[in-house]
């Protein structure tokens, strides 16, 4: 399964709808960062608000992707992160150190544009 | 009449099978939306560890009453290689296989009740309930 990747300007907008078995998850790692290589992307905007779940592996993949992005020179965002999924998150003591997040996709919108003239 | 049910992880398609399970259980036990996601969550890591250190093996999700208690009880067992060192791998960010080392720490954090029982060569049997409040 592929999850689609949208292309606005120079930013690229994802919103991830399925559910995350690890193939998906890794897939998606690589679809992001070919991506923006081949767009030329600035910044990208992850949206999980119909994510119900992040489990320590998917949350390996998402921390490695801001990662591998900013290596690149694109910045990454992640937006709408559910209650549930934040409370699971630290109760398993991950933190997701270092990575810029919004409360939606218009304000991970308006974050990327920040740091990105700031 | 309790409900059980039995998933088999040989994949990662059983990963993805056995907390799929997992929610609707715990949504008909009458969890709410923090608790069904841990729950799932405590699945789904510890469906991947069989996964990832037995290869095989199996998820058992049924639900549990108790001295006017109700809950949900996950049992994990494989026959793999067993756990040689159980005071690390409860050990946050310890790890063998490069993940963020959350995994069993984790569960036991997500949920209410834990034990594993492990030998080396036989197998791991992992249980962890969690009650309704």
């Amino acid at each position: 399964m592929r999850i689609p990747i949208l292309k606005l300007h120079d930013y690229l907008l994802i919103s991830v709808q399925v559910e995350l078995d690890d193939q998906t998850a890794l897939q998606f790692q690589e679809d992001v960062l070919e991506k923006i290589h081949e767009e030329g992307s600035r910044g990208v905007v992850i949206d999980l608000t119909s994510v119900d779940m992040i489990d320590s592996f998917i949350a390996k993949v998402l921390g490695d992707v801001v990662d591998m992005s900013n290596l690149m020179g694109a910045k990454v965002v992640l937006t709408g992160i559910q209650p549930a999924v934040a409370i699971t998150l630290i109760d398993m003591g991950i933190v997701l150190d270092e990575v810029p997040t919004a409360l939606d996709l218009e304000q991970g919108l308006e974050r990327l544009q920040l740091e990105l003239e700031g | 009449m309790q409900v059980q049910t039995h998933v088999d992880i040989n994949s990662e398609w059983g990963i993805v099978a056995a907390r799929q399970a997992g929610r609707k259980l715990a949504r008909e036990v009458g969890f709410g939306s923090v608790d069904q996601a841990r729950i799932t969550t405590a699945i789904s890591e510890l469906a991947r560890n069989i996964y990832l250190y037995a290869d095989q093996g199996q998820i058992k999700i049924e639900e549990v009453a108790e001295g006017g208690k109700r809950g949900m009880k996950i049992i994990a067992s494989d026959q793999g290689p067993g756990i040689k060192d159980l005071r690390r791998v409860m050990e946050d960010g310890f790890t063998t296989s490069g993940g963020l080392g959350a995994g069993l720490p984790g569960v036991k954090r997500l949920m209410d009740d834990f034990a594993i029982e492990s030998e080396l060569n036989q197998g791991t049997v992992i249980t962890a309930v969690k009650w309704l409040r």
